[in-house]
């Protein structure tokens, strides 16, 4: 069975203010093994929510459709169950923890992930290894470990240890809620690079981005548009060109 | 009035004695009494407390065995009110003086009700006493209550000369439904040093009515943690005067609420002289009925120019029953004053939690998370290394 991650006819809202907004309305997307797909689309077309309602937040609530991951019903799972799968994301504004020092954090988190997947925890003097070495080949530096998690960290520094994540999570899904905004181009590649490292027959990944730049980069294998929360045109990697030469115009007529 | 014929009232001003007149004639203080609003004591009333006997020193060794404590270089043990000479001992550079018959309420407490109930009930504690110059190091003193229906009363005195240093680790634990009223008088003298960190501990079911008098002379520091977890009904009460010039004064604490606990830190800082700085952070974390109780006034003499004091209390509720009551105060004669104050309480962060979350950490092991990052910056203001790691280890869900 080819199919890895399969949505089908997902609708979600989020309640504000005592009224309810429906963001996503009957999507459908499927994702392969091995394969890295790219959502772009308009601002407030969905893309986020897709991500947060994935990873399994719980502000937003699912009225219909399904999401299954290597045959599991996703929505049935609690944020760390998903993680612990295989499910990871980055987030577009990481979160400041005050207080958690960073390596206590990513080793917490590293074996909280092994012991549900079944493997060995790794010591503190294991862990610190690996991160080094993992810190290294992102250029970070060593003494980002020593900070409380993401506080005072610059835009690029998040998103750097966002990727730092992924790779000691080692997840089978990642999906990337325009981890590249914001960033220049040496951050951008790392990011690329970051995805790039993991990819292989059991790495997918899901890409939502505004910008072509970051497919400089990663070459996807399907892309995706979506409006109004739906996808609306899938295609090969032409779609991105074709999407920054022409905008968005042509498939929100083409779906209206 | 009613509360003069409850059984507490008739038993402690009975062992009182001529010395009844020092609790006054109201009672034990209701809701009506201001300083006592949020921690009304009748609850207290229907037990008639005794005197709690001698315990077995075996007995309360294998206690002070379990408790792990720190490298220290001196151990000072009170059990149900009496000293333990046989398992204390003290540096050599320090002194026990005899208790002399100290029964006035020290003028810096007169009018506060856990000082004239100690004073009317007061037991010999520790007198120490550091000569100039000296660093008395670590000196750890435990106090053990063990019984139902008991009381102590337990009055100490700290007294640092010119240069000295001290640091006091004062941990407070027991076993059953007592009343524990400990007192302790600290003077510092000029350039003198005293770090107070209390680790309370007591019994789930006992009530506590702990009271600090600080003061402190010219460039002195008394730097006063607290950390207030234990008790059904638990004040910590610290009035800290700033004496001399350029002293310097923390009132620190943390307060741990669970169950239908009361947990509560009174201070009073008192700038008395210029110059002088003071710094306070408070934070309360309460779950289940927890409820948690900050009073903290400030208050700046007319002499006292160019102070600069700070404050600030945060509470974090787990739980929708949690209640905090904050009551910040500040009382300002000087004009040339800095002084800084703020409160807040809320919850748990829902994007953090999610955070911690989504990287696979187990629910309840992220919210373990959090509380701790909350704590650790008040646990961090803690200067002895060693004892800032045996507070840590006190911390809910610690690794």
């Amino acid at each position: 069975m080819s199919d890895f991650l399969k949505i089908e006819g997902l609708k979600a809202q989020i309640d504000a203010d005592g009224t309810s907004k429906e963001i996503l309305k009957g999507l459908d997307l499927t994702i392969p093994k091995g394969e890295v797909h790219v959502i772009m689309g308009p601002n407030g077309s969905g893309k986020s929510t897709l991500s947060y309602v994935l990873a399994g937040r719980e502000d937003y609530e699912v009225t219909g459709g399904s999401a299954h991951f290597k045959g599991q019903d996703l929505l049935e799972l609690e944020p760390e169950e998903r993680a612990a799968l295989g499910v990871f994301l980055a987030f577009q504004s990481p979160v400041e923890l005050p207080g958690v020092n960073n390596a206590n954090f990513l080793r917490t988190a590293v074996n909280a992930v092994r012991k549900a997947r079944g493997e060995e925890e790794l010591d503190a003097v294991s862990f610190l290894k690996l991160a080094r070495e993992e810190t290294g080949r992102l250029s970070m530096s060593g003494e980002m470990l020593k900070r409380a998690v993401n506080v005072g960290f610059s835009g690029g520094e998040k998103k750097r240890n966002e990727v730092l994540q992924m790779r000691l999570l080692k997840p089978s899904l990642a999906i990337l809620d325009e981890t590249d905004s914001g960033l220049d181009i040496d951050a951008l590649r790392i990011v690329a690079d970051g995805v790039n490292s993991l990819r292989g027959p059991d790495f997918s990944s899901l890409v939502i981005t505004h910008h072509q730049r970051l497919l400089d980069y990663i070459v996807p294998d399907r892309v995706h548009v979506m409006a109004h929360g739906r996808i609306i045109h899938s295609g090969g990697p032409e779609v991105a060109t074709l999407l920054e030469k022409q905008g968005y115009k042509q498939f929100l007529e083409a779906a209206a | 009035m009613s509360e003069n014929s409850a059984a507490a009232w008739q038993a402690l001003t009975g062992r009182a004695g001529e010395r009844a007149a020092l609790l006054g004639t109201e009672g034990l203080p209701t809701r009506r009494v201001e300083a006592w609003h949020y921690t009304p004591l009748q609850s207290l009333n229907g037990i008639a407390w005794q005197v709690a006997p001698a315990l077995d020193d075996a007995a309360v060794k294998q206690r002070i065995d379990g408790l792990n404590l720190p490298t220290h270089d001196g151990l000072l043990v009170f059990a149900n009110g009496r000293f333990c000479k046989g398992l204390s001992h003290l540096p050599a550079c320090m002194d026990v003086q005899e208790y002399g018959d100290g029964s006035a309420v020290q003028p810096l407490l007169a009018g506060r009700f856990s000082a004239g109930l100690n004073a009317a009930l007061r037991q010999p504690g520790a007198r120490l006493h550091v000569p100039v110059g000296k660093d008395a190091g670590l000196i750890v003193m435990v106090s053990l209550t063990e019984g139902n229906g008991v009381s102590t009363h337990l009055h100490h005195s700290i007294t640092l000369d010119e240069g000295a240093r001290l640091t006091l680790l004062d941990i407070q634990l027991g076993e059953g439904q007592y009343l524990t009223n400990p007192q302790m008088d600290v003077h510092c003298a000029a350039n003198a040093h005293l770090s107070h960190v209390t680790k309370q501990v007591e019994s789930r079911e006992a009530a506590r009515l702990a009271i600090v008098g600080a003061c402190i002379g010219e460039r002195g520091n008394y730097d006063s943690f607290t950390l207030n977890q234990g008790g059904v009904l638990a004040r910590q009460e610290v009035v800290s005067q700033l004496s001399g010039s350029f002293s310097n004064t923390n009132v620190n604490a943390i307060q741990l609420v669970d169950g239908s606990r009361l947990n509560d830190l009174s201070s009073m800082i008192h700038h008395a002289s210029p110059d002088c700085t003071s710094r306070q952070t408070v934070r309360t974390v309460l779950s289940e009925n927890g409820q948690g109780v900050f009073q903290g006034k400030i208050l700046v003499d007319q002499i006292a120019q160019k102070t600069d004091g700070y404050q600030m209390n945060q509470a974090l509720l787990l739980s929708e029953k949690a209640q905090m009551n904050s009551k910040p105060e500040l009382e300002i004669y000087a004009d040339d004053v800095k002084c800084s104050h703020g409160a807040t309480v809320g919850a748990l962060d829902e994007d953090q939690l999610f955070y911690l979350r989504s990287r696979g950490v187990l629910e309840e092991q992220a919210r373990d998370m959090l509380v701790q990052a909350f704590l650790l910056e008040t646990v961090e203001l803690v200067e002895h290394e060693s004892l800032r790691d045996y507070l840590l280890k006190a911390l809910p869900g610690h690794v």
